[in-house]
């Protein structure tokens, strides 16, 4: 039944009608209609963040840790261009968003008005898709959309420009469910012939690996409860990309930890020597493959994904399946049961055994310190008292993250919120407030570094004013680590611009936003230091000085193969060996 | 550190060897912004294109087709059709030179300035190619020219010692043979 309202209402109805909890916005010239809209109701609650890139990340924070899609609203122009890196960030991590953004009335568009930009032409290449509403009569039709592109298929970033007169303009208002899209329908079940040899490969396989990532996690609780299963039922070893974290739990002996460029040994040298990989819902990036055409070299490959365009796009594999992680992983976990052929048990083991050999090398160790916080560490005993405290983790970007991934042991999906693609500095906090939000009695930690935080430290304010208690755990080592140990990897030690100076004081810094702060740099308080952070029922800034030089490892640098791993010793004792393990191709890496 | 491997299967896609030209057909909604995502695709991922030509085909339904001449590796062929898959508003893709049986025409205005013997060369090359004359002054002659990329070529390399002066070509069309759609 159609009702007639203004396009601002059917911003909003429309948002109701999607059962949108929360709005992540900034208001502006632009977009005053829709904030009159939302003024007065309450279904869809308004979060004000303090800077449009905020409200993009805490609506991918709240999209990763629900599955739902995140909504953001800004003004047009430069609110528009603030959530660009955003938009960005969530279409390199498939994370479904829509965003909407104010324009400049329709007879202005073109003129260089005031707050004016071509938010379409600029978003084009950043969003999965985009629209620009010139007619009151598409809007409806257009919000709705919108929810289903950002969340069929592979998800990803959708934008909504809506000129200021369509806000004011009236029309009917309508909403269907079930859109049936004239061309965009993803195609969710594999290839059920394509599954059946999938199954006889793995059936054949003497040294098979499962690989997986966030594709499972997209795909919703399911998947990773089946993926458990499948995993189970094969004995199989499996490891996972930064993104798919969570979808297998890390307790379980199968699991390999991570793998790529700051991966475990294991999981990398299984990676290298299997003779089948199962590839489910990632996308055989740089940071997994390495050196390509020293990519796993003797194996068989088998990729499930959503998206055609990600089979053969790096990696020509031989067997691609394109569907759904669930939908393909519960028939793989059928058809497995009603196989009778079995893997040869003898070389399996055999295979186990060799796992456990790179496993006993222990490549996530560290030297630990009485005198110093040693970053591990801090992540150890973040993760020792966080476990069974329902807790999410929320990331920046650099070496914290990668220790995060590496010491923090994650058991469910959906708990692990990172930027994993686009790489972006300034992700974990607004990311942090978004997780909140949705899981207001959670346990939420941004694991940060100090040069990251900076990036998007007003959104404190938000937090503040949202009530929000979240935790930011800063690895302080007065660097941006992982920038000065690619300075020592390629460029002599010449630390340029990658000394953090004139930081903040950030137990005062919490202190001024009206927050808990608290530094520690003495091992033996670290403890108690981290209860304190996680009993405070307040936003907390918890400032740990670290050791200033540590660095990641193992590492497989930039132009070397899985197994050829940096590992810790090589890095602790041997400084200037680090500086030749990459050669001149490599150096042109990133 | 670096070790010898053997010769890898799996050598990146992405080389410059064994490049082909693919014709591909696209179809699409002829929306406002449809043609700027496609370009635009092509250039953020360093595909290329050799021709592109694009009309609406159905006034009803809004349907433009998009024609679209490119150049790589088999798979960089494959990616550069499941990119356009990839697209919203993209109703089909078909890669009309895997088809085997796709007609393709252009049509290109040949401009040519000379005097006498010149003159009546360029006429009898026109001839030769069926090219006809649609403007002509004293000291030139436009010629139109309709075929297959390769003839129109052709047609430019022999015009060029008799007097060319340019060229303005619209790129290719194209449609599968027989009874069948595309």
């Amino acid at each position: 039944m159609a009702k007639h309202m203004t396009g601002a209402e059917m911003i909003v109805e429309a948002l109701k009608d999607q059962g949108v909890e929360y709005v992540f916005g900034y208001p502006g010239g632009a977009v005053l209609p829709i904030y009159d809209a939302l003024f007065g109701q309450n279904q869809v609650r308004h979060v004000l963040v303090r800077h449009e890139q905020g409200a993009g990340h805490a609506a991918e924070g709240y999209a990763r840790s629900t599955g739902k899609v995140g909504v953001l609203l800004v003004t047009s122009g430069p609110g528009a261009t603030n959530a660009i890196t955003a938009l960005t960030d969530a279409l390199m991590d498939s994370i479904p968003l829509v965003c909407i953004t104010g324009q400049v009335p329709t007879h202005l568009i073109g003129s260089d008005a005031f707050q004016e930009c071509d938010t379409t032409g600029i978003t084009r290449n950043c969003t999965k898709h985009n629209y620009l509403v010139r007619r009151i009569e598409d809007l409806p039709r257009v919000l709705h959309e919108a929810f289903y592109v950002a969340s069929q298929g592979r998800p990803g970033p959708v934008v909504i420009d809506v000129p200021k007169d369509i806000q004011f303009a009236s029309g009917a208002y309508h909403f269907q469910r079930n859109i049936q899209h004239k061309t965009y329908r993803p195609k969710l079940k594999g290839d059920s012939d394509k599954i059946k040899r999938a199954i006889e490969m793995m059936t054949k396989a003497k040294k098979p690996v499962f690989y997986t990532g966030g594709g499972v996690i997209n795909s919703g609780p399911e998947a990773a409860t089946l993926l458990r299963e499948l995993v189970r039922l094969t004995g199989f070893p499996i490891t996972s990309t930064l993104m798919g974290l969570g979808a297998y739990p890390a307790s379980d002996k199968q699991w390999l930890g991570m793998l790529g460029m700051h991966g475990s040994f294991e999981a990398n040298n299984a990676m290298h020597d299997c003779d089948l990989m199962i590839c489910l819902g990632a996308r055989f990036d740089d940071r997994i493959t390495g050196r390509l055409d020293a990519f796993s070299p003797h194996s068989k490959k088998i990729h499930v994904d959503i998206d055609p365009s990600s089979i053969n796009k790096n990696v020509k594999v031989d067997l691609g399946i394109i569907g759904d992680c669930a939908h393909v992983l519960e028939d793989m976990v059928r058809l497995w049961r009603a196989e009778a052929a079995r893997p040869d048990a003898k070389a399996l083991a055999d295979w186990w055994k060799g796992i456990d050999h790179w496993r006993a090398r222990n490549s996530f160790g560290y030297r630990n310190s009485k005198e110093l916080i040693k970053p591990q560490h801090a992540i150890q005993r973040l993760y020792e008292l966080t476990k069974g405290r329902d807790a999410y983790i929320t990331t920046e970007v650099g070496q914290h993250q990668m220790w995060a991934a590496q010491h923090y042991k994650f058991e469910e999906p959906n708990r692990w919120m990172t930027s994993g693609g686009l790489g972006t500095m300034g992700y974990g906090l607004p990311a942090a407030i978004g997780v909140q939000l949705a899981h207001p009695k959670s346990l939420v930690i941004d694991i940060a570094g100090e040069a990251s935080i900076l990036m998007n430290i007003q959104e404190m304010s938000t937090a503040i004013q949202y009530r929000l208690p979240v935790k930011i755990f800063i690895l302080n080592n007065q660097y941006m680590g992982m920038v000065r140990q690619w300075q020592e990897l390629l460029h002599g030690g010449r630390y340029s611009e990658s000394y953090t100076d004139s930081l903040p004081d950030f137990v005062k810094l919490a202190d001024a936003y009206g927050a808990h702060g608290i530094r520690c740099s003495d091992p033996a308080k670290l403890d108690a230091a981290i209860l304190e952070m996680i009993e405070t029922p307040r936003p907390v800034i918890f400032d740990c000085l670290v050791d200033q030089k540590e660095n990641c490892f193992p590492m497989i640098p930039s132009g070397k193969a899985h197994n050829e791993m940096i590992l810790a010793e090589l890095g602790d004792d041997a400084g200037v060996e680090l500086g030749n393990v990459i050669d001149e191709k490599g150096k042109m890496l990133v | 550190m670096s070790k010898a491997y053997p010769p890898s299967p799996y050598s990146s896609p992405l080389g410059k060897h064994n490049a082909e030209s693919h014709t591909l057909s696209v179809l699409v909604d002829n929306e406002p912004g449809v043609l700027a995502r496609v370009v635009g695709l092509f250039s953020a991922r360093s595909f290329n294109i050799e021709s592109l030509t694009v009309a609406e085909v159905a006034h009803e339904t809004h349907l433009s087709r998009i024609t679209i001449a490119t150049s790589g590796t088999p798979e960089v062929i494959e990616q550069v059709r499941h990119q356009l898959e990839r697209l919203v508003p993209v109703h089909s893709v078909t890669d009309l030179t895997l088809a085997a049986r796709a007609i393709e025409r252009e049509l290109a205005m040949v401009k040519v300035r000379g005097k006498g013997d010149a003159r009546v060369e360029a006429l009898q090359l026109a001839e030769a190619f069926r090219a006809k004359v649609i403007d002509a002054t004293t000291e030139s002659f436009i010629f139109e020219i309709t075929g297959a990329p390769r003839k129109i070529d052709d047609f430019v390399d022999l015009m060029r010692p008799v007097g060319l002066v340019e060229v303005s070509r619209t790129g290719i069309a194209a449609i599968s043979r027989g009874p069948e759609p595309i």
